[in-house]
């Protein structure tokens, strides 16, 4: 601390000012050396897991480690997809998310709206108890919840892996911050004109959600995707596990010494929501600013 | 525009029609979430404060309502059992440790990010990858990085000389080791949302503390923290009642062990769901759920502006 104090009176009194809060002095070279190194440092373990994938696993177990791989192989993600069932681990969990996600976006914009925008009796109390329920944590329901989807049918099924998650208050607590910013004046329009309330929502305020609606689809998607303690008491059969059910599993069983094997699954699960978050993590900063969860 | 006026005016005197329209299509359009969420969230709450009051095992499944009623036998029990003490206290362990470090690490994060001109997005996205990562796939990297030989901390470790210990095998190394992880899993997001809080400082408040000769440690002391208090209150309500849930880091890095020393609240319901007994799980549970909602309260109570704050930092 005494560095940053000392560095600080160095510099000139009256920097002039610019835009952000912050940005009212120079910046230290150093910064910027500490910042990166400390992005390095978090990044690592990344690298570390997509390296060590790569390796035979004779190498893999090598004391002292090898850095860059020797030999550069396929053959972990190989036995993955052939050997093992990952192909289907891979296709369950991108169904489960995928559904997850739709009926996020649909339900919870639908009554983000009419929370927002439209009055009705029991207005409060409704919206009083989805945001009550904003933290309840899974591991209160899943014990009711398996015995509801095991009278019903539906463990062991995507299906029962889904529908707890299809309506979820936080899409509504977004999707009703959203809409509340748009003007009243385009639905008292719209009503002029003699457009039917649910034409109101579906023709006019919807196509304007767009931004909202793609921040709740990514986060609900990486959400989903990355769920663990549901799928893993619904799923009961190998072939309807789920990857992170998957990799947790094969980790504590009978694989949990194939070193090799479990970090290429672990790609298989990190790669594409780091691919997604990457592409379109605008969306998502924007979602934990406006909601400050997630 | 004068129709508009003239529409509005009417509509507030004879409400009757379009209020009545109104209300039928808001209840068309929450009918759908309102039930799933009936069915999926709201009643299996209940349901499970319900089932904490009975015996209620796997045997019970097929007839859920046949169960009898045991009062607070359950709780007793739990309170009584010397394994759920020990799970609470290496629940409890885990907020204490983990909140402070992940909260000091995403605001000295932040304060730097927010003093460089160039790179801030790239260092904000950089910082922020781990969170959206499975804890699943990243509790198996994690454990490869903790082995005892070859992992990559003894390996770094012993370059300076040091033997490095069995990190995940012993019984009081084990659950910091799990902390650690998941401050660098979880640091991301309350640094997106300190920057935030950040940038709803002032500059001016800064610059006259300068003035009156305040150095950048007595500035960041009196100026900065007091302004962030709001923020920095509910990054820590929202990162404990994450780490009060910890769970899949256990059950991957150190089943629990090694001696239960990383079991946890939820890792104890999961494994008395895994033997049968759905009551005495449930019981376990809803006192968990006691927790979350005192520290949700804790949050309601001392912290009502905090939306504002957020949402001004996101609209800069």
């Amino acid at each position: 601390m005494s560095t940053l104090t000392a560095e600080r009176q160095a510099a000139p009194p009256k920097a002039p000012a610019s835009r952000g809060g912050g940005e009212w002095r120079r910046t230290p070279t150093w910064l910027y050396g500490v910042l990166f190194a400390g992005l390095f440092l978090v990044v690592v373990p990344f690298v570390w897991m997509l390296l060590s994938s790569l390796k035979p696993e004779a190498e893999v177990r090598a004391v002292p480690p090898t850095w860059w791989p020797e030999t550069i192989t396929l053959d972990n993600y190989s036995t993955l997809f052939t050997k093992l069932d990952f192909p289907t681990y891979f296709l369950n969990s991108a169904i489960v998310a995928l559904a997850v996600t739709a009926g996020n976006m649909v339900f919870c914009s639908m009554l983000g709206y009419a929370l927002a925008k439209l009055d009705f009796p029991g207005k409060k109390a409704l919206f009083a108890i989805v945001l009550g329920t904003l933290m309840i944590p899974g591991v209160v329901t899943f014990v009711p919840l398996f015995v509801l989807t095991t009278n019903i049918g539906l463990s062991n099924t995507l299906l029962g892996m889904v529908l707890p998650f299809l309506a979820g208050p936080f899409g509504v607590f977004l999707m009703r911050q959203f809409i509340q910013a748009l003007p009243d004046e385009l639905i008292q329009a719209a009503r002029i004109d003699g457009a039917g309330e649910l034409r109101i929502f579906f023709s006019v305020i919807l196509p304007l959600c767009g931004p909202a609606l793609a921040t709740l689809g990514i986060l609900t998607f990486l959400t989903s995707w990355n769920n663990f303690l549901w799928p893993l008491v619904v799923a009961q059969t190998e072939e309807k596990y789920t990857l992170p059910v998957a990799l947790a599993l094969y980790s504590v069983g009978q694989n949990a010494t194939q070193y090799g094997l479990l970090l290429a699954g672990s790609v298989v699960v990190v790669l594409p929501v780091l691919a997604i978050f990457l592409v379109l993590q605008r969306h998502i900063m924007q979602g934990i600013a406006m909601t400050g969860i997630k | 525009m004068s129709t508009v006026a003239t529409r509005t005016g009417t509509r507030t005197r004879h409400v009757d029609p379009t209020r009545r329209q109104q209300a039928v299509a808001a209840w068309a359009l929450a009918l759908p979430f309102v039930l799933l969420f009936a069915v999926f969230s709201l009643g299996p709450v209940l349901a499970s404060l319900g089932m904490s009051f009975t015996d209620m095992r796997r045997t019970d499944i097929r007839d859920p309502f046949a169960v009898n009623p045991v009062g607070l036998d359950n709780y007793v029990q739990l309170v009584q059992d010397p394994l759920f003490r020990k799970v609470t206290l290496n629940t409890l362990l885990y907020l204490l440790l983990g909140v402070p470090l992940t909260m000091a690490v995403a605001l000295l994060v932040a304060v730097g990010i927010n003093r460089v001109e160039r790179f801030r997005g790239f260092l904000r996205v950089g910082y922020y990858l781990p969170v959206v990562t499975s804890i699943v796939a990243v509790s198996v990297v994690w454990k490869f990085l903790y082995r005892d030989n070859g992992g990559l901390f003894n390996t770094i470790l012993g370059w300076v000389g040091i033997d490095g210990p069995g990190w995940l095998d012993s019984t009081t190394l084990a659950l910091p080791s799990l902390v650690l992880m998941a401050v660098w899993r979880n640091f991301g997001t309350l640094m997106v949302i300190f920057l935030a809080g950040l940038q709803t400082i002032p500059q001016e408040v800064n610059e006259a503390a300068e003035v009156d000769g305040a150095s950048g440690w007595s500035r960041f002391r009196h100026v900065t923290l007091p302004m962030l208090r709001p923020t920095l209150l509910f990054g820590a309500v929202i990162t404990g009642l994450g780490y009060l849930q910890f769970f899949e880091e256990a059950f991957v890095m150190t089943k629990g062990g090694p001696l239960d020393s990383t079991r946890s609240a939820t890792y104890f319901t999961f494994d008395q769901f895994g033997f049968g007994n759905y009551g005495y799980a449930a019981a376990a549970s809803y006192l968990l759920f006691l927790a979350v909602v005192l520290l949700t309260w804790v949050q309601f109570r001392w912290l009502g502006e905090r939306d504002e704050t957020t949402v001004k930092g996101a609209k800069r």
